[in-house]
């Protein structure tokens, strides 16, 4: 019986660029992508559900998608699901970081030691999360339940370009 | 025209996928840290997709600086979408095509090109903001 190929996990971060969580919502999605995922995710810039086209538009709709945040605003996970789709899974970087008692990351440019501690946090619970959707479970009845949990996650570059 | 602080909106590209984008961005921290950070403000794509109403004011008062790293231009097509003012595009393409020696690599981390390339572009914004200030002090005068 041939193998079908499985659907990617797609994620979706803020990367604000005003804050060093968003940094840190940068980096752990690009951990997730590069290092720890590589092949099941990839990931589609937020503003291209506005910026884009339809195909864009319907990306969430056809991927199970996690959205990374960088703060209680959740552009990414609010953004998502007003524009394609409600995300399967979401997560806070600043919730995480309370939640586990990490120091506060500092620097928007270049993290210090806390915040690559966070990258690290949070790469590796968006890994798992991934794991878990790409078993085969999600659905689109399933991501309407799912509620995000001081942090979201999803996939690599949608848009097409080489660079 | 400048707004009442006098700053200029820089809005980079928030791709997280790709070398352009990276440059987009650390460019937007030289100018907006180093450079200039008197007369720019650093404005997030992110919060313009969800209407942020500070940020929707930035735009409303102060004139922008888009930097786009790939051919979807979404920094520059969201900002027009916000009713912002656009005082000049940048497209990273556009600057590597000056600049050819500089082969950008790497995403997390810039390679040594990459910083250069963005340095490189950094200084075309600066002169930009230079420019765009300058009228401003001249307006004001006249």
């Amino acid at each position: 019986m041939p193998e079908l190929p499985r659907k990617k996990v797609g994620i979706i971060a803020c990367s604000g660029e005003e804050l060093p969580e968003g940094t840190v919502s940068r980096l752990a999605a690009l951990r997730v992508l590069e290092q720890l995922r590589p092949g099941k995710t990839v990931t589609i810039c937020l503003p291209l559900f506005l910026a884009g086209g339809e195909g864009d538009r319907a990306f969430a709709r056809t991927h199970p998608t996690i959205a990374l945040d960088g703060c209680g605003k959740r552009c990414a996970f609010r953004g998502t699901e007003i524009y394609s789709h409600r995300p399967a899974a979401g997560f806070v970087v600043t919730d995480l970081v309370a939640q586990h008692g990490l120091e506060q990351p500092q620097g928007c440019r270049k993290l210090d030691t806390a915040g690559m501690r966070a990258v690290e946090l949070v790469a590796n619970q968006v890994a798992e999360k991934v794991d878990e959707l790409s078993g085969g479970d999600w659905g689109r009845r399933a991501s309407m339940q799912e509620a995000p949990e001081g942090g979201t996650e999803a996939p690599t570059c949608a848009c097409g370009s080489r660079k | 025209m400048t707004d009442m602080s006098g700053k200029v909106a820089i809005v980079p590209c928030s791709g997280i996928g790709k070398t352009f984008g990276t440059v987009s961005r650390v460019a937007a921290y030289q100018v907006t840290e180093d450079d200039r950070p008197k007369k720019t403000r650093l404005v997030s794509l992110a919060m313009l997709v969800m209407g942020d109403p500070e940020s929707k004011s930035t735009l409303a008062e102060s004139p922008a600086i888009t930097i786009d790293g790939c051919a979807m231009a979404c920094a520059t097509k969201m900002v027009g979408q916000c009713g912002g003012r656009i005082a000049r595009e940048f497209a990273v393409l556009d600057v590597f095509r000056r600049y050819h020696d500089f082969k950008p690599q790497g995403i997390a981390d810039l390679n040594e090109s990459g910083e250069k390339l963005a340095d490189a572009l950094a200084k075309e914004i600066d002169i930009e903001i230079d420019n765009l200030t300058s009228h401003e002090e001249g307006g004001h005068h006249a």
